[in-house]
């Protein structure tokens, strides 16, 4: 595919990186990559991938809107609240970048859907961006299950956490933290409270190892669990070993189909 | 005994089971921690028996799960 000359002053500062030149570009415009929740991590993730040229974008979320999201969630507006998210979404992201194809899926995931959701474009990278467990241990298996490469991470009050999975190359979600904590075990933003910025920093990494991935440049965070702490201003590379036992990735796995574990009541 | 926990030092005055060692630093949430000791998971199993060595790397990973509401 060649670019036009548009194309090549909008992304002249890729295009100038030896790492991307036209070539990689090119290969990013004709890339898809699917974002699950266009919340705190999901916006800011959606809307870099957009600006970069992400040829294709699909938005997953069935919530609408709040204004309680505005503090974060900047693909979002004002004049936004009560829309779908996902409908928001897409009108930012059109607005920013006419290369980009925005596929809208107004829904949750589950198990009944989520592998549908996962071929209908056939993407190529995927990035959770979702704010409970019961989703984010469905989209590493689903991303186990199908051999796809996907961003985990997760933030709360002044820190955050991504890992990368990678099929065959290191360990997954389920290798770290084994089965989802029980619902209500674990506080939520909307209970502990976030930082505005945690999307942000966290999100933005998750959208660099999507378009790394793409590029085939540089080293993922496969293998690796990084932690930001914003009070201390302090992120760590944690190594992680991938478990021979694990569920789902392991020597024996014992999970071959999805399942929807129970979501604590006050997320629903 | 000198040991590290997430990257930090921490002295301890006597040898201590993982297990201990969670109450003894007020581990948050210490049902749910994943437990690394020198790159390896250990098995919650295994925290009431695993000793904590002179020089020991432990990382304890926290579930985290916000982002999206």
């Amino acid at each position: 595919m060649s670019l036009s000359n548009q194309q090549l002053e909008r992304y002249s500062r890729h295009i100038i990186l030896k790492e991307v030149g036209g070539k990689g570009q090119a290969k990013l415009l004709n890339s898809k990559v699917l974002v699950i929740g266009t919340g705190g991590l999901g916006a800011p993730a959606a809307m870099y991938l957009a600006a970069a040229g992400i040829g294709t974008i699909g938005l997953v979320d069935f919530d609408a809107v709040d204004l309680s999201n505005l503090q974060r969630q900047i693909i979002h507006s004002t004049g936004d609240v009560g829309k779908p998210k996902v409908l928001s979404g897409q009108e930012t992201i059109n607005d920013m970048n006419p290369d980009v194809k925005v596929v809208a899926y107004k829904e949750w995931v589950g198990s009944n859907n989520i592998m549908d959701i996962i071929k209908d474009q056939d993407y190529d990278f995927i990035i959770d961006g979702t704010d409970n467990f019961p989703a984010k241990f469905l989209i590493n298996d689903a991303c186990v299950l199908s051999a796809k490469p996907f961003s985990h991470a997760g933030i709360i009050r002044f820190q955050g956490q991504t890992m990368t999975y990678i099929p065959g190359k290191g360990p997954c979600y389920r290798c770290v933290f084994k089965n989802p904590p029980p619902p209500d075990a674990v506080p939520t933003c909307s209970q502990a409270g976030v930082l505005g910025v945690m999307g942000g920093i966290i999100g933005t990494i998750q959208a660099t190892e999507a378009i790394k991935y793409i590029l085939g440049i540089g080293d993922l965070l496969n293998g690796y669990l990084l932690t930001y702490d914003a009070l201390k201003m302090d992120f760590r590379k944690i190594k992680i070993p991938q478990r021979k036992t694990c569920q789902v990735c392991g020597e024996s796995p014992s999970i071959n189909y999805l399942q929807d574990y129970e979501q604590a009541v006050c997320d629903l | 005994m000198r040991i590290r926990t997430n990257g930090e030092e921490v002295i301890l005055e006597r040898s201590v089971t993982v297990e201990e060692l969670l109450i003894l630093l007020k581990v948050e949430m210490p049902e749910y921690v994943t437990v690394q000791i020198n790159d390896e998971f250990i098995d919650r199993e295994d925290f009431s028996v695993r000793e904590i060595n002179e020089g020991d790397e432990i990382e304890f990973l926290y579930f985290m799960g916000g982002g999206e509401n």
